[in-house]
C-alpha cells in the first residue's frame, strides 16, 4: 500500500515532497501522468506509476520531457486532468512545446512540476526555472512546506482547467528530497470521458490574437492570486525589515529570525505564487517597511520583479524609495542553494545583530578534526558495475591506437568517467546526447587536419532520450567516430526506472522491446554487439574500430550491477594469491586499486598487498583479467 | 512524551546502502502518528553507491521546521558508520551533542586504494569523547551480522537511540511503525533487531556490544 493513496481523509502523514505533489494531483482527480525520470523530480511520476492500477489512472515514462508534456498535454485536450514532472534540464528539453502549448491552450487542468537542483547535488547546473514562466507567461506556484506541495499541486490544477492555460509549479533539491507533515484531502472518486472535442481545434495561430489571450488568462490569475491564501505577512505591523521570501526560504527565513531573535523588528512576506505577482497585494505591503530584503532560490527572481512594481508605486503611493537588500546587494549569495546560516548571515549584515553558532574554540577545534582525520568519501562506480570495464577497454584501446584519443561524456552513471573512477577519459560533458552530439562535429573536422580518434559514450535511457538523432546526424554527414552505447538494461542513476528497450511499461506491464541494436543497424552504420566483461575482446574491438571510416556503433551490454544482484548469485568467488602478489616490486604500480579503483579490491598496507574485501566484491571476476602477474584468482561460486 | 528542546535536531549519517533514510522515515512516521511535527531534509547524490547519506530529523510541537539543520544545532548525531559521524561535527556539532555511532568503518574509495588514511578505532573514540557531551559506541554491524545480515544495523541503533530516551518514543511507537513497514517475512527479523538495540542500554549483557563516555546513561 502507497501513502499517496492512502484513503483517509484528515489524517496527518510523513511525506516526502515529490508524494505530496503526486497525493495534490490525485486529489485534483488527474488520469494521466508522464514524465523522464530527472533527480529530484523522478519520485513524483514513480509513485503515481505504483497505484495507478488501483487508481485507474495512466502513467508513463516518456522517452523524454518534450515527449511528456505532449502525452500530459494530449489528455489535457481531451478534457482530463494531467501533470508532467521534471528536473530544470528536462523542462529545456520540454519548453519547445510549452512555449506552444501556451499558444494554443488547454482544456482539462494540466501542471508542469519542475524540480530545480539549487546547490547541483545531482544535475549539471543550477539553473532557476522560474524565468521560464516569465518567459512563457505562465502561472507559477512555489511550495515552501510539504502541505503547500499537495495542496498547490491540486489548487493549479483547478486554476489551469479554469484559465484554460498550463500552470507551472516548482520546487526544489530540498522539498522533492525532504519529507514532512501532510493533511490528507478527499480522494475523487468519479473519472472523465475523455472526448476531443473536433470543432475546437488547438491551434496557435492567429498568434497575435492568442498571444493577448495569454495575457488576459495572465491578469486572471493575477486576481486571484491577490487574494490567495498561499501570499501573507507574518510579523510586526510596521518591521525595521521585511523580508520577501518563496520556496524554502520561508522556513529558512523564518529559523534565521528566531535564532537572532529578531521577532519583534523583522516580518516576512511570504510569495507563493511567484508569477504574476500580486501588484497590489506587495505594493500594500511594501509600504510597512523602509528596509526590504530577498531571500529566494538562486537567481534574484523575485528581487528584480518587485523591484519593477516598486518603480512604479514610488509615483502612484507617492511613498519614499524603499533599501534593498538581496543578492544585487551581495547580502543574499547569488550561487548555491540557501539555508539558515545564510539568512542569519543577511541579517547581521542589514541589522548589525551579533550572532554566535557555538563556542568558537569548538568551531575551531572540530574543523581541525575534519581536515585532519577525516577522509573524503568521493562517488565511484559500484563493484560489478559494467561501465568500469567498458571504461577500461576505451582506456586501453585508446591507448594503443596512441593518436591522443579521447571520449566525449554524457549525462548518466557513467558521467562519472571524468574522474578517477572512470580513468579521466570523459573530456567534455554537455546534455542528454551531447556526447555524441559533439562527437559528430568532432569527426567532420578531419578536412582541416583533425585526426585525434574520438569516442562517444551513452547510456540505453539516453540514446532513447536525445542521442538517437546525434547518431542520424552522424550517419546523414558521414562523420567519423565510435559511439559506444552502455547498454545496462535500465536507468540506473535515477532509480532503475525502465525504458523503451527494457520490455516494462512505468506501470510494471510488459511491452514490445524496442531494440538499439536493430536501431543502429537500420540507419546504415556499423554495429558491433560486446560483453564488456570481456576486456581483452572489447580492447580489441574498439583498436580496430578506430581505423576504420565512418560512424561505428559498439554496443556494450551488461545488466546494471545493482539489478543483477537482485536475481542472480555471483558467478565467482576472487581472492588474491599472495605469493604472486609481489606488492610494490612489481612494478605495476598498484593497477588493481589505485588506478581500477573497483571497491572490491583494498591495498593492504600492512603486508603492502592487495586484497580482496568479501563484504564488498560481488564476484564479477573483471579485475583477474587487469593483473599482469595473474594474481587475481577466481573460482566458480 | 516532550521534548525537552523544541526542536529536537537530528542527524542520521552513513553510507549510502546503510539503511539511512529507511531508520529516518520510521523515526519520522512513529513521531507524525504521535502529533509531533516533523522535517526529514535528506541529502545524498545520485544512486551509485559509496557516497556519504545524511538524514536530518528536526522535531518540533510548535512548526514545520526548515530541511536543514542550522550550523552547530544539532542535538543528537546517529553515526551508522564512524567517521561520518565525525564529518557531520564539523558543521553541525557542539559542546552538549550526544553522539551514538555505529564502530564498524566502510573505507572509502581513496583509502581502500592506498591514497588515503583512515583513523584507527581508538582515535576515533578519542575524539568523539572530546567534541562531545556524551558518546556511545555500538559494535551494531556485528550484531547485526549475528541475526543474519549487515543490513540490520540501522534498526539495532534506533532501538538503542529509543533505549537512551534520546527521542520521544517508545519501544512500542517503533515496533508498530515497524509493523506497518516491513512485509511479514522480514517482520520478526527487524522486532529482533529493535530489541538488541534496545537491550544494549537496559541489559548488563548488552553492555558488552557497547562503549560509552558515563556509567550515567
Amino acid at each position: 500500500m502507497s501513502i499517496i493513496n492512502l484513503d483517509a481523509p484528515g489524517r496527518t502523514v510523513l511525506m516526502m515532497g515529490n508524494e505530496a505533489i503526486a497525493r495534490g494531483a490525485l486529489e485534483a482527480g488527474i488520469q494521466v501522468a508522464a514524465a523522464y525520470p530527472g533527480t529530484p523530480s523522478s519520485e513524483i511520476i514513480g509513485s503515481l506509476a505504483e497505484v495507478a492500477e488501483s487508481m485507474g489512472i495512466y502513467v508513463e515514462w516518456s522517452v523524454n520531457e518534450k515527449l511528456a508534456l505532449e502525452v500530459a498535454g494530449s489528455a489535457s485536450m481531451a478534457g482530463l486532468r494531467s501533470i508532467t514532472a521534471m528536473k530544470q534540464n528536462g523542462l529545456n528539453v520540454a519548453s519547445d512545446y510549452l512555449f506552444t502549448l501556451t499558444m494554443t491552450g488547454v482544456k482539462g487542468g494540466i501542471v508542469l512540476v519542475v524540480c530545480d537542483d539549487p546547490s547541483s547535488h545531482s544535475s549539471s547546473n543550477e539553473q532557476d526555472s522560474r524565468a521560464f514562466a516569465r518567459i512563457g507567461d505562465i502561472p507559477l506556484f512555489e511550495p515552501s512546506s510539504f502541505q503547500e506541495a499537495k495542496d498547490m499541486t491540486q489548487y493549479a490544477l483547478e486554476l489551469s482547467e479554469e484559465l484554460k492555460t498550463v500552470v507551472m509549479l516548482r520546487g526544489v533539491t530540498r522539498i522533492s528530497h525532504a519529507r514532512g507533515n501532510v493533511t490528507l484531502g478527499n480522494l475523487p472518486k468519479l473519472k472523465r470521458q475523455p472526448k476531443f472535442d473536433t470543432a475546437s481545434p488547438f491551434h496557435y495561430a492567429p498568434v497575435l490574437q492568442k498571444h493577448s489571450l495569454l495575457h488576459d488568462k495572465l491578469a486572471k490569475a493575477k486576481e486571484h492570486f491577490e487574494t490567495s491564501s498561499f501570499n501573507g505577512y507574518e510579523g510586526p505591523d510596521c518591521p525595521d525589515l521585511m523580508i520577501i521570501t518563496s520556496g524554502t526560504g520561508v522556513a529558512y527565513t523564518r529559523e534565521a529570525i528566531t535564532l537572532t531573535g529578531l521577532e519583534d523588528r523583522v516580518g516576512i512576506l511570504k510569495i507563493g505564487t511567484t508569477w504574476p505577482l500580486p501588484e497590489r497585494l506587495i505594493g500594500r505591503q511594501l509600504t510597512r517597511a523602509q528596509k526590504v530584503m530577498f531571500v529566494e532560490e538562486v537567481d534574484p527572481f523575485l528581487e528584480s520583479n518587485v523591484k519593477e512594481i516598486s518603480a512604479d508605486l514610488i509615483f502612484a503611493l507617492e511613498i519614499a524609495p524603499r533599501i534593498f537588500y538581496g543578492k544585487r546587494s551581495g547580502h543574499i549569495p547569488m550561487v548555491g542553494e540557501l539555508n539558515t546560516d545564510r539568512v542569519v548571515d543577511a541579517l547581521q549584515k542589514v541589522l548589525g545583530t551579533p550572532y554566535d553558532p557555538r563556542d568558537a574554540t569548538y568551531s575551531k577545534r572540530v574543523w581541525e578534526v575534519n581536515k585532519e582525520f577525516v577522509p573524503e568519501r568521493v562517488l565511484g562506480f559500484c563493484p560489478g558495475c559494467p561501465h568500469r570495464a567498458s571504461l577500461w577497454a576505451i582506456k586501453n584501446a585508446l591507448k594503443i591506437d596512441d593518436r591522443d584519443g579521447f571520449l566525449t561524456g554524457d549525462i548518466g552513471c557513467y558521467a562519472l568517467a571524468r574522474t578517477a573512477s572512470g580513468f579521466s577519459l570523459a573530456k567534455t560533458a554537455g546534455a542528454m546526447g551531447s556526447g555524441t552530439g559533439l562527437a559528430c562535429g568532432f569527426g567532420k573536422l578531419r578536412q582541416f587536419g583533425f585526426d585525434q580518434p574520438v569516442v562517444s559514450v551513452c547510456g540505453d535511457s539516453t540514446f532513447f532520450h536525445a542521442a538517437m538523432p546525434a547518431l542520424v546526424n552522424a550517419q546523414y554527414n558521414r562523420s567519423n567516430f565510435v559511439m559506444c552505447i552502455l547498454d545496462n538494461n535500465t536507468t540506473a542513476m535515477t532509480g532503475f526506472q525502465s525504458h523503451p528497450g527494457v520490455g516494462l511499461n512505468a506501470m510494471g506491464l510488459p511491452g514490445p522491446v524496442v531494440d538499439i541494436e536493430s536501431i543502429c543497424r537500420s540507419l546504415g552504420v556499423k554495429v558491433e554487439v560486446h560483453d564488456p566483461f570481456d576486456l581483452k575482446g572489447g580492447i580489441e574491438i574498439l583498436a580496430r574500430l578506430f581505423q576504420e571510416e565512418g560512424v561505428k556503433v559498439l554496443i556494450l551490454k551488461r545488466k546494471c550491477a545493482l539489478l543483477r544482484l537482485k536475481d542472480e548469485n555471483p558467478p565467482y568467488k576472487i581472492h588474491i594469491d599472495p605469493e604472486k602478489c609481489i606488492g610494490e616490486e612489481c612494478g605495476c604500480n598498484r593497477i588493481c586499486t589505485r588506478v581500477f579503483r573497483c571497491p572490491g579490491i583494498i591495498w593492504d598496507t600492512e603486508v603492502q598487498k592487495s586484497k580482496v574485501d568479501e563484504v564488498i566484491c560481488v564476484g564479477c571476476g573483471v579485475c583477474t583479467d587487469i593483473c599482469p602477474n595473474g594474481a587475481i584468482i577466481k573460482e566458480e561460486a | 512524551m516532550f521534548l525537552n528542546k523544541d526542536p529536537l535536531n537530528l542527524i542520521i549519517t552513513g553510507v549510502g546502502g546503510q539503511g539511512n533514510v529507511l531508520a529516518s522515515q520510521l523515526l519520522g512516521n512513529a513521531l507524525v502518528a504521535k502529533d509531533f511535527f516533523v522535517t526529514i531534509g535528506e541529502t545524498y547524490g545520485a544512486s551509485q553507491r559509496g557516497g556519504p547519506v545524511m538524514s536530518h530529523l528536526r522535531i518540533s510541537k510548535k512548526a514545520q521546521c526548515s530541511p536543514l539543520i542550522p550550523q552547530g544545532k544539532a542535538d543528537i548525531i546517529l553515526g551508522l558508520e564512524p567517521v561520518e559521524a565525525l564529518r557531520v561535527m564539523g558543521n553541525y556539532g557542539n559542546p552538549h551533542i550526544v553522539i551514538v555511532v555505529n564502530s564498524r568503518p566502510i573505507y572509502p574509495l581513496d583509502v581502500t586504494v592506498g591514497n588515503a588514511k583512515y583513523p584507527n578505532a581508538q582515535i576515533i573514540w578519542s575524539l568523539l569523547t572530546e567534541l562531545s557531551h556524551k558518546a556511545y559506541m555500538l559494535d551494531a554491524t556485528d550484531m547485526a551480522l549475528r541475526l543474519g545480515t549487515p543490513i540490520l544495523a540501522n534498526i539495532i541503533m534506533v532501538g538503542t537511540l529509543v533505549a537512551l530516551e534520546a527521542v520521544p518514543l517508545t519501544q512500542e511507537d517503533l515496533a508498530g511503525i515497524i509493523r506497518e513497514t516491513f512485509p511479514a517475512n522480514k517482520l520478526e527479523i527487524n522486532l529482533r533487531a529493535l530489541q538488541m538495540g534496545m537491550d544494549a542500554i537496559k541489559k548488563p549483557e548488552g553492555r558488552n556490544n557497547l562503549r560509552r563516555t558515563s556509567l550515567a546513561l
